[in-house]
């Protein structure tokens, strides 16, 4: 395995090439290529059953790919899974939590069993809890916590061991508000020392917390990109504007800068613009024509929209 | 890494009131076998010391027991053996453990050891009863040791079965039952197979038999008798399952 094609930027934490998984005929992943830094937060988008879970899962070790390469820290997942599992910390879709035990208890455990030294185990388990709020709740049972304690707990067992890369699968789901955005801001904030990859099918939480994006989509990789180039590519692209008096529809596509229109829903016209200054020659025209303009605003983009776009 | 596994089934395993009814179930049973045989030995005693060299206590009272103890891990060891990973697997906390720097053989024999430990406890307090007669007669120290090595090493024979069958399914029930069901197959017709095999002259294949014979095992081992062939044929189907249950977990992390 000396010949593994490894990235040689000293800061990949995970360098993943050609990963594919077949399940008899169905091919859940296909030939993905996926590359993650320190520091840095990366956003897997994709609906459900797109094969996000599926790529999560090889990446930790705990299915085997088909085909294709993973390396974790320049360690060979496959040919060493030990060594690369120790750099891993990984949060399922459903957390892996022993009821019965305590909250310390099963930390304890967790740090064990990623083999931390025996003299740093009461600081990795101390500092796992204060970062993810579980100081007080160390002596209860995880069965008797809730939904979003318990969530924590498994975030915890993930990065108390100070891995390299943290894999969480949709760690917000499930969780009220609050709790969504306190779990948000600890990503955030493991995103700094160590690297993140985060599954959701949410995209404004990709918005909210990611440095860069990818999105799956049958089970093959349909965009990768910084997330700033996300969100020039769906915001003010498209505008939702209403109007008393509206015109015909072949009128509004042809105010300056329009690209085409469409009715949408409740009296609304989807525009697609070509960058933020059409707005105002779009609120200009209403006026002008006296169309009895009463809305105007970018359009919340939706995932599907996004993934019409990509596919087209 | 093997300890920490076998550390954490333990202490699972007390954290569910199972473990305590299996203790308690089994004690109860056992006690009442133990004193019902006392008390019929009491009864024959007297004829007893007319023979020449009249059966002591141990051989009358203490080797049933055990026989007895044999017979009650066959119920307890798949119930136990359930948890350990069929269980595991359903509530999804397996992961925990594959996602962690440790090989599945690892896993495998944390978990065996666990199992066998708790069963060691259970055989500990059954062997606690005959050895509170020391005080008013003179035990067999010799068979009580070979019949205590006997019903552990049926009990780590089972509970690798146990485990195997509790790979192969995410229902505890099912891992429950099947377990169950394949060591009385294999009490009953490993018994039937090998000594049909044997009569017909065919003692090679008799021999492999004999390896899937719990009880046919226990047998030499429970007279005081230490067949070397009958421990090792106890290891081998207590190794051979151990390897099967890792295999066919390495096996479901490649086909999924």
């Amino acid at each position: 395995m000396s010949s593994f094609p490894v990235s040689n930027h000293p800061a990949t934490t995970i360098y993943a090439r050609g990963l594919t998984r077949r399940f008899g005929a169905h091919t859940a992943v296909k030939t993905i290529d996926l590359e993650l830094r320190r520091g840095e937060v990366l956003g897997f988008l994709g609906p459900n059953g797109a094969g996000k879970t599926t790529t999560m899962q090889m990446l930790t070790g705990n299915l085997a790919p088909t085909a294709g390469e993973i390396a974790i820290c320049g360690v060979d997942l496959l040919a060493r899974p030990t060594a690369a599992k120790a750099k891993i910390g990984y949060l399922p879709e459903t957390p892996p939590l022993y009821r019965d035990l305590t909250v310390d208890e099963y930390l304890r455990l967790a740090v064990k069993l990623h083999r931390v030294p025996k003299p740093h185990r009461r600081d990795a388990i101390r500092r796992a809890k204060e970062r993810c709020g579980l100081v007080d709740v160390g002596r209860k049972l995880i069965g008797t916590l809730s939904k979003g304690y318990q969530q924590r707990v498994g975030i915890a067992q993930a990065i108390a061991h100070e891995p390299d890369a943290v894999i969480l699968d949709e760690p917000t789901v499930g969780l009220d508000p609050n709790q969504i955005r306190d779990i948000r801001a600890l990503i955030r904030e493991l995103g700094g020392a160590h690297s993140v990859i985060l599954s959701t099918h949410i995209l404004s939480e990709v918005e909210a917390i990611c440095d860069r994006v990818q999105i799956m989509h049958h089970g093959a990789i349909v965009y990768s990109d910084g997330i700033a180039a996300l969100k020039a590519f769906h915001t003010g692209r498209t505008i939702l504007l209403g109007l008393r008096r509206p015109p015909q529809d072949s009128a509004l596509a042809q105010l300056p800068g329009v690209s085409s229109a469409e009715k949408a829903q409740n009296g609304l016209y989807r525009l697609q613009i070509a960058g933020d200054e059409s707005a105002e020659a779009i609120a200009q025209a209403c006026i002008q024509n006296n169309w009895g303009m009463f809305h105007l605003a970018p359009a919340q983009t939706h995932l599907e929209d996004v993934f019409v776009n990509l596919t087209r | 890494m093997i300890f920490t596994i076998a550390a954490k089934e333990l202490k699972a395993l007390f954290a569910s009131p199972l473990a305590w009814i299996v203790l308690a179930a089994v004690q109860l049973i056992a006690g009442y076998a133990f004193l019902k045989r006392l008390d019929d030995f009491l009864q024959v005693q007297p004829q007893l010391v007319q023979l020449a060299s009249p059966p002591g206590v141990t051989e009358l009272v203490v080797a049933p027991l055990f026989a007895t103890t044999a017979i009650m891990l066959m119920f307890v060891v798949p119930l136990l053996g359930m948890r350990s990973i069929a269980e595991e697997r359903r509530n999804q906390t397996m992961v925990l453990l594959t996602s962690a720097p440790v090989s599945m053989t690892q896993i495998v024999l944390g978990k065996f050891l666990g199992l066998v430990l708790f069963l060691a406890l259970i055989v500990a307090f059954v062997t606690a009863m005959p050895l509170a007669l020391a005080a008013s007669t003179t035990l067999d120290y010799g068979l009580i040791a070979s019949l205590c090595g006997g019903v552990l090493l049926i009990a780590a024979g089972f509970a690798a079965v146990s485990l195997y069958i509790s790979a192969l399914t995410t229902y505890p029930m099912v891992a429950a039952f099947g377990g169950f069901a394949t060591l009385l197959l294999m009490v009953l017709m490993g018994e039937a197979a090998g000594d049909g095999l044997r009569a017909r002259g065919w003692h090679l294949p008799a021999a492999l038999v004999q390896v899937f014979s719990p009880l046919k095992n226990f047998e030499p081992l429970g007279k005081g008798l230490v067949d070397t062939y009958a421990i090792a044929c106890s290891l081998l189907l207590t190794v051979f399952f151990i390897v099967l249950t890792v295999r066919h977990l390495d096996g479901r992390r490649l086909r999924g």
